[in-house]
């Protein structure tokens, strides 16, 4: 009991530290700030090259119609699922440690799901009517074709944008009426707008608690849901080695993968950036080294039971397409992906020392995300190019405008995350200060 | 709002169609000439590609004649498969499009509403014939070809799917000439491009609705078979076997 003040000492620390990054800016992160922009503005003028020629400056091809994009939007929706699943699996668990990651893993799925909707109008071969897309009222009474998975992405993913902003905002409220009681200027009625009336009155508490502790199981639903669907984009057609019933689980495992690949990453840089060494602790990298190792297993697991069933079947059409990746033209990178994604995660994330090492995980989630795209590259791309006729195999390899987007997107989501970090606390406040106090009381 | 009496009957006159159109492939008689690619790309409006562009793999043939080898040398032999699109009764390319562009029509054509189509290409990954052709850029003509565009076709712009359609232009006029003498249209009036223009005879094309139709009576040959049958889309050409075979 009588270290009980220590607690409350600490509180006006915490609030320094970590509204810190919102009051000081240093000129690299201006310089960073402009170098993305540079990047993003690149990009931008290589997709308008892109429409104002067609969508022929890509390698797309007969017979590979989607490639380097639609892998992309594969990717980055598997990014999206780092906030969600970090926060709220470990809130659905009350698991103690996730104080310090949930924010910023939020955070990326907010970004990573802008991104992804712009790989969907990348890839559309006339994006100046993408809103018959949409279901509006015209007169011809033309509708969306809703037995199109598309149509179920596109639905899944507008709800599941819509759900993880609302999660998003619920935790932020706290956080926002106290930068609106910190921070001076124009940023304060911002602050004040966001903030709807918060002065943490018990019952305000009380309401938030129960709207965090429904959205909560309801977004994980939600998540499972959108990542099934982008792998029934795939199962659903007739293309040898698409049509698959594991590529929905297989899928949401996946994304899971690249998204606490990419929380190790991002709560690596901001670590060191923010020095926010007090908050995120090696105990924190070590967690999220084993959860990584679970998912490193799982995801292992299913690709071994999809492979071995199609060897073992011997089907000449699925055939085809595995003898292309396991030694025929896509080996190299099937094999580095193989290594990126199984082999080095497993082998250095069971050693508990490894675990330890936030540098090392980092590494490990670079490496995850790379060999991940990769494997997105390779689900969609092989089986396309060697259709049952195989008159028409080919071969497909990004051209330099796909990379000037692809590049330009990677940029444009840092930006995204660089800015927001100057404009909510990457570490919930509340949370922290309320994960102090159990703390103390058990 | 389909009230008007007269659009509504407009619609069920075509959607109690008599017809069902129907094209068998002889095996036996295709020579490989790609008469029929020239034909189609004629009539059709199909723009051209260019060497380089076919190097890329770009260039779109709305039917197209597969090669394949058989046996080793020195006794090989070339086999030929003419391949357009099927026109699936249970076509994988329809429920696949988001917005409609693929659809069926009463006749049992698939149709491609270039209008409608955005450019997903899932239909194009989603056809086992990879019968679907995209333009992956906006079509041109060398001069004079421009002067020889068809009327009756229209011509496709960048971005959108295209793929054979029976030469639903011609199936369209020979209909209204039966229609305007108040008869069915007669077996043999009604050839599309590749079919008029096959020196073998190879292809056919009729409707299956006539019992006494070519097509019809081909259909039934024991030499006839679907490309991959076992994915049960019921396409709508019958390939007969290679005698030799």
């Amino acid at each position: 009991m009588t270290d009980r003040p220590t607690v409350w000492e600490e509180m006006p620390k915490i609030n320094r530290d970590l509204l810190s990054p919102l009051q000081t800016t240093t000129w690299t992160y201006y310089l960073w700030v402009g170098v993305l922009s540079c990047f993003v503005a690149a990009g931008a003028g290589a997709w308008t090259y892109q429409i104002q020629t067609g969508i022929g400056q890509t390698d797309l091809h007969h017979p590979i119609f989607w490639g380097s994009y639609i892998a992309s939007f594969v990717f980055w929706i598997g990014v999206s699922h780092s906030g969600t699943f970090i926060s709220g699996v470990l809130r659905l668990t009350n698991a103690e440690w996730r104080r310090p990651v949930t924010r910023m893993a939020e955070l990326m799925t907010v970004v990573a799901l802008l991104v992804t909707t712009l790989f969907v109008f990348y890839h559309l071969g006339r994006v100046w009517r993408f809103y018959y897309l949409i279901p509006y009222p015209n007169q011809r009474e033309l509708w969306p074709n809703f037995r199109s998975p598309l149509m179920w992405d596109a639905t899944a993913i507008f709800t599941y944008a819509t759900a993880s902003t609302i999660y998003i905002y619920l935790p932020l409220i706290p956080d926002f009426a106290l930068a609106r009681d910190r921070i001076q200027g124009w940023r304060k009625t911002v602050y004040g707008w966001l903030a709807i009336g918060w002065h943490g009155s018990q019952a305000q508490w009380r309401t938030l608690e129960m709207a965090i502790r429904i959205i909560t199981p309801l977004i994980v639903m939600v998540m499972i849901s959108v990542h099934s669907i982008v792998g029934f984009d795939f199962s659903m057609a007739l293309v040898p080695a698409w049509h698959s019933t594991i590529f929905a689980p297989y899928f949401v495992v996946g994304a899971v993968h690249s998204g606490l690949g990419m929380v190790v990453i991002g709560l690596y840089t901001l670590r060191r950036v923010y020095r926010l060494h007090e908050y995120v602790r090696t105990e924190h990298f070590e967690k999220l080294g084993k959860l990584l190792l679970v998912t490193t297993l799982l995801l292992a697991y299913m690709y071994f039971a999809e492979q071995l069933t199609v060897w073992y079947g011997q089907v000449p059409d699925h055939m085809a397409v595995q003898n292309s990746l396991l030694y025929g033209a896509y080996a190299v990178p099937f094999w580095f992906m193989v290594s990126c994604i199984y082999i080095i995660p497993l082998v250095t994330l069971v050693w508990p020392r490894f675990r330890q090492w936030p540098v090392g995980l980092m590494m490990i989630g670079l490496i995850i995300n790379l060999g991940m795209y990769i494997e997105r590259m390779l689900i969609i791309v092989p089986p396309l190019a060697r259709p049952r006729l195989s008159f028409q195999w080919d071969e497909y390899f990004p051209s330099l405008i796909e990379f000037a987007i692809l590049v330009g997107t990677l940029a444009l989501a840092l930006l995204l995350y660089s800015l927001a970090v100057k404009f909510v606390p990457v570490i919930s406040i509340w949370e922290e200060k309320l994960g102090k106090k159990h703390a103390q009381e058990h | 709002m389909s009230q008007d009496p007269q659009a509504t009957e407009e619609y069920s006159k075509t959607a109690a169609s008599p017809y069902k159109w129907e094209m068998v492939v002889d095996l036996d008689r295709c020579s490989g000439c790609e008469a029929c690619v020239v034909a189609c790309h004629a009539e059709n409006n199909i723009r051209i590609s260019g060497e380089e562009e076919a190097a890329e793999g770009r260039a779109i043939n709305w039917i197209r004649i597969e090669r394949y080898w058989e046996g080793d040398y020195p006794n090989v032999k070339a086999k030929f498969l003419p391949v357009m699109c099927q026109h699936c009764d249970d076509a994988p390319c329809e429920p696949v499009c988001p917005v409609y562009a693929s659809y069926h029509t009463p006749e049992g054509l698939n149709a491609q509403v270039y209008n409608r189509c955005i450019g997903v290409r899932y239909c194009g990954n989603n056809c086992p014939y990879v019968a679907r052709q995209f333009n992956w850029f906006d079509p041109h003509w060398d001069e004079p070809l421009a002067e020889q565009l068809n009327p009756d076709v229209s011509v496709r712009s960048g971005g959108v799917m295209e793929k054979c359609t029976f030469c639903v232009q011609r199936i369209r006029s020979g209909k209204e000439a039966a229609h305007k003498e108040g008869r069915r249209v007669r077996d043999g009036e009604i050839t599309p491009a590749c079919v008029q223009s096959c020196p073998t005879s190879a292809l056919i094309f009729g409707d299956r609705n006539d019992p006494d139709s070519r097509v019809s009576h081909l259909k039934k040959s024991r030499r006839g078979f679907h490309l991959m049958e076992s994915l049960g889309t019921h396409p709508a050409v019958t390939y007969l076997r290679r005698l030799s075979e």
